[in-house]
């Protein structure tokens, strides 16, 4: 996206990075390594089954354990990286792109399609997200490319409602007039003008909204209506570890500790890029 | 509402522009609010206009609606002709080549008007994208050429830049080489100088002046600042709640006022050269738009007013070759000793 680059472009000039964004982004970084390559780190197969070595406690063998099945939860929590950072993307680049164009439309077209909006927005709100997407993945049949669908259904209209208020606000600014009497287009006030001024608060909730995805890919998988149970995926681990809590914590508890930091790179990333973006004007 | 009927000078419709009849009103919750009405004027090729009122007198609106800027719930009527085509009428397809292309604007804040997130070679690039075939090293080109006839130092470098790191009078020439991109013929400038200090004001007004010579341009100048009109204009209309009130060459309205409101407009400046005495003001503040008073719009704080001004409403009559006053008593107004 062009506008991306230039308002990216802006900002940096000259200003030194928060210090929230260097902490996230070199978590987010290790974590993408890790998804993209998980051979180069897990010690062992993720699936691999030993039976000498069922409900073992973290030792030098198996730092974090193995489960039932005598598989090594460090591996596993390693390969879960792969599926659970493709969910923070998948279930949340889909909602990010149509929100945010649907938004722009709305916001300059206002009129009869806000009111339209409007009222989806009020029917979406009504549920509680997570009820909403259990609803519809219950529908659509469980698995991760249905999941990524329900999570898109319910998830623009959040980026939509974003983008139009901050449209709204802009279109009355004196550029965009200036725009009008230049002469352009509509299409090129709103995509080359408006928007690049009006999207900030939409990639800050981006950021935060992929810390969400993973906490929900996690739940829908422990539910059973995520990524399915052979997988390695840090929701389905903690749903096997969860009748070995008082005997093996090390099955549900790593995994937990996977997603919090995950979920905390991005929050911090997502506060940094708002800080950075901030500062601006 | 037929002064359409009383046309002097009236231009061949071919050329400048011809505004008969403009009229924008808000429908607001305290009622119709008319914020210009039965506007007319006629700008000549290469002519400079002014626009002259206080705030809320609904100068700002007439430039807005004559570029179809008035947003819902504000409604325009009447005629806006250029080059022979009525601007209020036109399709948004065509009132695109002519905005931009052949009538530009600027505006008050440069700051708010320009795009803080674009540099300005490519802000200035847009406009000649939108009305142009030049290819990417032509417009840069041409952005380049611009910078330097708005005079803006370094222009190489300060392409590359951002709006906030331009100074005031810097956007404003920003602004003026974004609007002149096409080189218009017409150029609506709202209140261009209001924003900045008083020794930019004068560059920035003596640049347009330039510019209108070496480009053949026309302009209109809305301000409140009647230095500025003349130092600038040609002819001026003075406007009060939303009509235009008295119009002529900026030499006869100064000298000869005709309309009690320009009188005391005049009365209100500070001069050199005289004994020093008050400064003059117009007793009372503008009337609401929603509520004018009948007849007259002025007459609750004129010093002339009679009994008919309060009933019926003076209209915009001949008064000389292109002048014209809407006053009940203007040979009287005319007549009084000079307010200083």
């Amino acid at each position: 996206m062009i506008s991306l680059a230039t308002t990216t472009r802006t900002v940096l000039r000259g200003r030194k990075l928060p210090r929230s964004l260097i902490g996230g982004g070199l978590i987010l970084v290790i974590s993408l390594v890790m998804a993209i390559w998980p051979t180069l780190f897990a010690p062992y197969d993720p699936n691999l089954f030993d039976y000498n070595a069922l409900l073992a406690p973290p030792s030098w063998d198996h730092p974090f354990g193995t489960d039932s099945f005598g598989r090594d939860v460090l591996s596993r929590v390693i390969h879960a990286y792969t599926i659970d950072m493709q969910i923070a993307i998948f279930a949340t680049v889909g909602p990010f792109v149509i929100g945010t164009l649907v938004g722009a439309f709305i916001g300059y077209v206002g009129g009869f399609w806000e009111a339209l909006f409007g009222r989806l927005v009020d029917a979406t709100v009504t549920f509680p997200f997570l009820v909403l997407v259990i609803a519809i993945v219950s529908v659509l049949g469980p698995g991760l490319g249905n999941m990524y669908v329900a999570v898109g259904i319910v998830g623009w209209v959040f980026y939509a409602r974003l983008v139009a208020s901050e449209i709204k606000v802009q279109k009355r600014l004196d550029y965009a007039d200036a725009g009008r009497v230049m002469g352009y287009t509509p299409m090129r006030i709103v995509f080359r003008h408006l928007l690049p001024n009006a999207i900030t608060p939409a990639i800050v909730y981006w950021m935060t909204d992929m810390a969400l995805a993973i906490l929900l890919g996690s739940s829908l998988g422990y539910l059973g209506l995520g990524a399915q149970p052979p997988a390695a995926e840090w929701g389905v681990q903690i749903a096997d570890g969860k009748n070995f809590m008082n005997t093996a914590w090390w099955i549900s508890v790593f995994p937990g500790v996977a997603i919090v930091l995950t979920g905390l790179g991005f929050s911090l990333a997502g506060d940094g890029v708002a800080e950075l973006l901030r500062v601006r004007r | 509402m037929t002064s359409s009927t009383a046309q002097t000078t009236m231009s061949d419709g071919t050329k400048g522009l011809v505004v008969r009849g403009l009229t924008t009103t808000f429908d607001t919750t305290r009622g119709l609010a008319i914020a210009a009405a039965d506007v007319d004027f006629d700008v000549a090729p290469g002519e400079v206009v002014g626009l002259v009122g206080e705030s809320g007198s609904g100068k700002s609106v007439t430039l807005r609606s004559i570029m179809r800027l008035i947003r819902e719930p504000g409604k325009v009527s009447g005629r806006v002709e250029w080059g022979g085509r009525d601007l209020v009428a036109m399709p948004a397809e065509e009132l695109r080549k002519v905005r931009g292309g052949e009538i530009a604007m600027i505006f008050q804040e440069p700051m708010t008007a320009l795009n803080p997130v674009l540099p300005i070679g490519a802000q200035i690039e847009e406009n000649l994208k939108a009305h142009t075939a030049l290819t990417g090293s032509q417009r840069r080109a041409r952005a380049l050429e611009l910078m330097n006839i708005v005079g803006i130092p370094a222009a190489e470098r300060r392409l590359d830049e951002y709006p906030h790191q331009f100074s005031g009078g810097m956007r404003q020439r920003a602004m003026i080489a974004i609007a002149l991109a096409c080189s218009p013929k017409l150029l609506l400038a709202d209140e261009p100088t209001t924003a900045l200090d008083v020794t930019i004001q004068d560059q920035i007004l003596k640049l347009l002046l330039d510019l209108r010579d070496r480009l053949a341009m026309s302009v209109v100048l809305v301000t409140h600042d009647l230095g500025v009109v003349a130092a600038t204009c040609d002819r001026m209309a003075v406007m009060y709640a939303g009509r235009i009130v008295e119009t002529g060459t900026v030499a006869e309205v100064f000298a000869r006022p005709h309309h009690p409101y320009t009188r005391g407009l005049l009365g209100s400046v500070p001069r050199s050269g005289h004994s020093r005495t008050m400064l003059q003001s117009i007793d009372g503040t503008p009337p609401s738009l929603t509520a004018l008073p009948q007849g007259c719009a002025f007459h609750p704080r004129c010093s002339f007013a009679t009994e008919i001004c309060r009933t019926d409403r003076p209209p915009l009559d001949l008064i000389g070759a292109g002048r014209r006053v809407a006053c009940h008593h203007h040979e009287e107004v005319a007549a009084a000793e000079p307010i200083l």
